[in-house]
């Protein structure tokens, strides 16, 4: 009996929760699925409809928009924030005094929610009130800086607002990479003479391959599912300029009444996170069996 | 041991029963900003004077996107509420996921067919039965202007679209904006029906955005809309983006903009501000005929037992009762929904809307907004809107907005 418990134990513990993700994470996503074949409207239907709500959603400008948004905020917000974050923890790296406060200092930005980071941000950017207004206090009356009103700029705006969020986030997690790079390679490629930056580039950066494979993860998994930075910002403003899959989603589930594109966006959605981690899955199932 | 629990419990259920007999109403709303709040408080009150037990469920946020969602956990649940704020086309939405109420004998026994405009009628009946009770008529088409601006640069109130262009380039020269505006997609629509509703008529507005008539839509008259859209995007300031139309309303209020177009709760921003109608702001129909209504209302939810059915009852004779659709309506801003309320104590822009409101029952233009949910589902008019608000901040031909139009519509099917 004891033996039995000994070995059974650890299952026993872990059955609850394998039980509620199986149903409220991998069930709900089979529920999503369904929906999204159905045409269901203000509550959910369940006859299968085919894929009349994908035909929906890729002929919905709208859509259209909010995609190529995700792929523009995506990509600049990843590359830019992890550029930033590195280059910000290779000059604290330097031993220089002050390190515990800036480094705080920096990382700051990441305690507060998105929503106060966009309200705070509407405001700084908003022509009216914000660094135009300033400047143009200041006597030069032609500088404009009206990108969150401009519908082709706006997406922009809200790159600045994620990236001033997490680079912060970043840099501790590329200190921490660089902490603990072997210190005795580094001393020995000082003895050797060669310079500080070639022993960032061929030395300290390769071997902190996994921090950029784990910033990259989180960064994109903030970039897919962002919402509130951009429902704070801009609110998918000016006209439908900024939406972002989520923020189209949320419309179709909660303002439409439309639960069947609400659904077959999700998927989309889905897929797009499918794409990326899915590859990482298997690189790192790969390197356990070797 | 066991018997004697049991029966205190048979007991309590005794009791229980008997009080229950008492009607009672478990109302879903998110009227929680202060005018609004004192005007649900008013029903609570009448209600309960009756003796009827009210149970509040105020669920705030997303302009009423929030509640949504908790009526549709509460329908899915089998656990409807007695009654819901709800309007328009939505009503029907839900009776046809049959779990509306029919509640015709209040409505006959109470005459509502005789005090009710008809085409409002109309939205509070499900194939023929009554299922919901109506609250208020707000008007959409509204024009407010500032007094002093306008006597200051010589301008008389616009009864026509070129009217209102010559006016706001006069104003534009004059260094004041003409047109306070916020851009939020709500606004842009807002804005924009009463535009076509003046370019179109209140015939082609029916056509276009309660029939969704193809030929319509694709018009030469709709482009006309857009390129008076064009223009008037000139008169807004550049700083609109997002701005709240209470903020809108406080430019007109203190001179900064002339005009804004907006339903009378902005009447109510202007009251609030201790400003007087026809001294200090003007209120006017956008040019062209017709009266676009948004119209509140208490959709009835089917609910068991006795005691809530009587609530159900009760609740809906008592929001069409006179008392409550005067005190409601001079809370809010609009005006009853049934047309026998003496208007004696309402302003002077209530007063027109009454009379515009019953003219234009006659003559058949009285017209559900299309901007405010009134006229057509959600998937529909998300999808006109999402149209209107791209054409409104880019650069967008009128040619090009009217194919878009005609394209979203029917993809929204």
């Amino acid at each position: 009996m004891t033996k039995w418990l000994e070995e059974n134990t650890p299952k026993l513990v872990l059955a609850p929760s394998f039980i509620a993700v199986l149903i409220f994470v991998y069930g709900f996503i089979a529920w999503t699925a369904w929906v999204s074949f159905t045409r269901s409207r203000l509550l959910p239907r369940y006859d299968i409809e085919g894929l009349i709500q994908y035909e929906r959603l890729f002929a919905s400008p709208r859509w259209d928009t909010a995609l190529n948004n995700l792929f523009v905020f995506g990509i600049l917000f990843i590359v830019i924030a992890m550029v930033l974050g590195l280059v910000l923890a290779i000059l604290l790296d330097q031993n220089i005094r002050t390190e515990g406060a800036i480094r705080t200092i920096y990382l700051y930005p990441m305690a507060l929610s998105m929503i106060v980071t966009g309200t705070a941000w509407k405001w700084i950017l908003n022509p009216g009130l914000g660094v135009e207004a300033m400047v143009r206090g200041w006597g030069f009356e032609n500088f404009t800086f009206d990108w969150l009103v401009n519908p082709d700029m706006a997406i922009y705006t809200i790159v600045i607002a994620a990236i001033w969020q997490s680079s912060g986030f970043v840099m501790a997690l590329f200190l921490a990479g660089l902490r603990s790079v072997d210190g005795e390679i580094i001393k020995a490629a000082q003895v050797d003479g060669i310079p500080t930056w070639r022993i960032y580039t061929a030395i300290i950066i390769p071997s902190m391959a996994p921090i950029f494979l784990s910033a990259f993860i989180v960064l994109s998994h903030l970039a897919i599912k962002s919402f509130d930075l951009v429902i704070a910002l801009t609110g998918g403003g000016p006209g439908y300029a900024t939406d972002l899959p989520a923020t189209y989603m949320y419309a179709m589930a909660f303002s439409r009444g439309d639960i069947g594109q609400a659904a077959s966006s999700a998927m989309i959605m889905m897929m797009v996170v499918f794409a990326i981690v899915v590859p990482y899955l298997y690189s790192e199932l790969r390197s356990k069996d070797d | 041991m066991k018997s004697v629990f049991f029966g205190a419990v048979s007991a309590t259920a005794l009791i229980a029963s008997a009080v229950h007999a008492e009607p009672q109403a478990e109302v879903l709303h998110w009227w929680t900003s202060g005018g609004e709040a004192k005007s649900v408080a008013v029903l609570q009150e009448e209600f309960a004077s009756k003796g009827g037990t009210w149970t509040d469920m105020p669920v705030a946020g997303g302009g009423g996107d929030a509640a949504m969602t908790a009526l549709r956990a509460r329908v899915l649940s089998g656990n409807a509420p007695t009654a819901v704020q709800l309007k328009g086309p939505a009503i029907q939405e839900w009776y046809e996921e049959g779990v509306l109420a029919d509640i015709s004998s209040v409505a006959e026994a109470q005459n509502w067919a005789d005090v009710l405009p008809a085409s409002i009628a109309g939205h509070m009946k499900c194939e023929g039965s009554w299922c919901a009770a109506p609250v208020n008529v707000h008007r959409v088409d509204w024009i407010w202007a500032n007094a002093d601006v306008l006597e200051a640069n010589g301008i008389e109130m616009p009864t026509t679209w070129d009217e209102f262009n010559a006016a706001a380039e006069k104003l534009e020269a004059a260094g004041v904006i003409p047109l306070a505006h916020g851009g939020q997609a709500w606004q842009d629509a807002t804005v924009f029906e009463a535009v076509a509703l003046g370019i179109l008529g209140p015939d082609g507005f029916r056509k276009a955005f309660v029939d969704l008539d193809m030929d319509t839509l694709k018009s030469d008259e709709m482009k006309a809309v857009f390129d008076q859209m064009r223009t008037m995007r000139g008169y807004v300031d550049d700083n609109f983006s997002g701005r709240d139309w209470n903020l809108a309303t406080a430019m007109v209020m203190n001179g900064e903009a002339a005009f804004q177009i907006m339903g009378d709760w902005a009447k109510g921003e202007f009251m609030a501000a201790g400003k007087v109608p026809g001294e200090d702001f003007l209120c006017a129909s956008v040019p062209g005929d017709g009266f676009l209504y948004n119209v509140d209302s208490f959709a009835m939810f089917d609910v068991d037992g006795d005691d809530k059915k009587a609530g159900q009852e009760l609740l809906a004779e008592l929001i069409v009762g006179p008392n409550f659709q005067k005190v409601f309506n001079l809370n809010k801003g609009s005006i009853p929904a049934r047309t026998d309320v003496s208007l004696e104590e309402f302003d002077s822009c209530a007063h027109l809307s009454a009379k515009d409101m019953s003219e234009s029952s006659d003559n058949d233009s009285l017209l559900p907004s299309y901007a405010h949910g009134m006229a057509l589902r959600g998937a529909q008019s998300g999808a006109i809107t999402d149209v209107v608000t791209a054409h409104f901040n880019s650069d967008m031909s009128s040619e090009e907005a009217v194919n878009m139009l005609a394209d979203a519509v029917a993809n929204s099917m």
